[in-house]
């Protein structure tokens, strides 16, 4: 059940009491802003994965 | 000319865009004659193009003009279009590739199309589709206006250009069909990219840095509120407004219209890989919602009469107009304004698509599939030309309104569509049930916001859970449905009415 990633994306995403938060900033960046774009590319990663094990054996 | 070398760069790239829309036609050439080539670019494209395509599709004119214009206003609760557009992805890679594979296999071209065969019930499919329509053309108004704000900006007065464009957006849809937008689309999704790279490190560089970007922002905008006690306050009304938003997405007809033009559920699964790269983007972009505020535009001699006229949204052009050089505000402006012809004219497209299958042809021809590329054509310079006149003639906050409305709309199908690519348990009188549930009382709870505001503090069992009433009424939708489904199930089953097979999905 490598779909179980996808999941991950949501609770990551929907975490908001977590990242509503200044520090640490990055670059300028307060958490809640740069928390966030970066998940972009980690969510982007997770599905690869999953499509990587469903589609894996393919051509 | 209030500024010639940003008009002329302007007007050179819509001149352009303007070639390339009907040279379009003859790309992959196909028999325009048949709906599936005009309406659906005979589900040919490739991961490429199905990138720019539903990227320029997704991601609008309006969107650019309205997200960093909400960060200007309102801070913290606009950068929602983040986790709204990173959480879409999910639901793209699980639901949609299973819509592709039976639509492809049944020949259905519309959301719509697919319930109809799903329960035997064109009753359903005829609220689905009417939904569809009715929640694009506000937003095809608001393409428009995103349109307007630029010309606006460039000083060329009154509607005149606005109405030029739109003919010949017209006029291209008319000819070229999904064709069109998707080669336009390209072009588009390259001049945005270049204007936000630049814009984000032009700017902040003349601003002193992001550092000194965020510093200007009152801090109070900066975060969400810390909900009080007995309350989860902005955490939900945040979170509730992302998914919400993100559940509403796929179920507008331009955007089901634009994944079904892909060539098959592997270019789907991959764009869910891919399209993020676009959400990216918007984040950078939102951002230039608080370059406008450490910059100081709002309170330029220059720019008071645009910032009367359009308000907030005007953050973004006079951004533009004062950080960059005139050749690249033409450039920056000719990106937006493309960027509102692209989905403007797969959104005609797509509710010309589902006027035709799902309304004519059920009600008016007798299921007869005779000229219907002709219907669908004539159907799309209507949609077009109904944009235009909501625009001269009704104010631009009903147009607004008129789309959050539609937003709330929209997420009603999803019991309807999302559901029965997994399961057959709903009965199709039931679910329309819980979409006139869903609709009513969607309606009902913005009407009580006076159609101004997204959320509404929903109290239970002593907490106050303040949500996006687009999720709590879809919520109440699909569980009408839910119940309605058993009794219906086991009096009047409607379950021969199924003309898919298991294996159509997979």
């Amino acid at each position: 059940m490598i779909k179980i990633l996808l999941l991950l994306v949501f609770v990551l995403v929907l975490a908001v009491p977590f990242y509503n938060r200044m520090t640490p900033a990055l670059f300028g960046f307060p958490f809640f802003y740069w928390f966030q774009i970066a998940l972009v590319p980690v969510a982007s990663l997770l599905i690869y994965i999953v499509y990587r094990v469903e589609h894996g054996g393919e051509k | 000319m209030a500024y010639p070398a940003a008009t002329l760069v302007f007007v050179a790239l819509i001149a352009v865009v303007i070639v390339l829309g009907f040279t379009a036609a003859r790309w992959n050439a196909g028999n325009l004659e048949q709906i599936e080539e005009w309406g659906l670019g005979g589900r040919r494209f490739g991961t490429w193009v199905s990138w720019f395509l539903i990227g320029g599709d997704a991601y609008t004119a309006y969107t650019f003009i309205a997200i960093p214009a909400l960060m200007f206003g309102a801070g913290a609760v606009g950068f929602f279009a983040l986790p709204y557009t990173v959480v879409i992805y999910p639901i793209l890679y699980l639901v949609f590739p299973r819509l592709w594979k039976v639509a492809h296999r049944h020949g259905y071209i519309t959301g719509p199309e697919f319930v109809r065969g799903r329960y035997g019930n064109k009753h359903l499919a005829l609220a689905i589709g009417l939904t569809g329509i009715l929640a694009t053309m506000p937003y095809i108004a608001l393409q428009l206006i995103g349109m307007q704000t630029v010309i606006g900006a460039l000083g060329i007065p009154g509607h005149v250009p606005l109405i030029l464009a739109f003919a010949v957006l017209a006029a291209f849809t008319y000819t070229s069909g999904l064709r069109a937008p998707a080669m336009i689309a390209i072009v588009k999704d390259l001049l945005i990219y270049l204007t936000v790279i630049v814009a984000v490190i032009v700017i902040p560089a003349e601003l002193g840095g992001f550092g000194a970007v965020f510093a200007k922002i009152a801090p109070a905008k900066l975060l969400l509120a810390v909900p009080p006690a007995g309350s989860t306050g902005a955490y939900s009304g945040y979170a509730t407004l992302a998914l919400g938003s993100a559940m509403a997405l796929f179920l507008y007809p331009h955007t089901t219209t634009g994944i079904l033009s892909s060539s098959g559920p592997r270019v789907i699964r991959r764009n869910a890989v891919l399209l993020p790269a676009y959400s990216v983007m918007l984040g950078l972009l939102a951002l230039v919602g608080y370059m406008a505020v450490a910059s100081g535009v709002q309170g330029m001699a220059q720019f008071a009469a645009g910032f009367k006229q359009y308000g907030t949204s005007f953050a973004v052009p006079a951004l533009v107009l004062e950080a960059f050089p005139g050749w690249f505000a033409g450039v920056a402006f000719g990106a937006i304004a493309i960027g509102a012809l692209v989905p403007a004219a797969i959104m005609a497209i797509a509710s010309a698509n589902i006027f035709t299958r799902d309304i004519y042809s059920q009600f008016v021809a007798g299921g007869a599939a005779r000229g219907e590329a002709k219907v669908a054509k004539l159907f799309s310079l209507v949609m077009v030309a109904g944009a235009l006149v909501f625009i001269l003639v009704i104010p631009t906050t009903y147009a607004v309104q008129l789309q959050l409305l539609g937003g709330m709309w929209i997420i009603q199908t999803f019991p309807a569509i999302v559901f029965s690519v997994f399961t057959r348990f709903f009965n199709g009188w039931a679910l329309l049930a819980g979409w006139a549930v869903g609709i009513g009382s969607a309606t009902w709870l913005v009407a009580l916001n006076h159609f101004a505001g997204a959320i509404w503090a929903f109290h239970v069992l002593g907490y106050t859970l303040p949500s996006y009433i687009a999720l709590a009424t879809v919520l109440l939708n699909a569980a009408v449905a839910a119940v309605l489904s058993l009794p219906l199930n086991a009096i009047c089953s409607d379950r021969a009415g199924d003309a898919t097979r298991a294996e159509d999905y997979v």
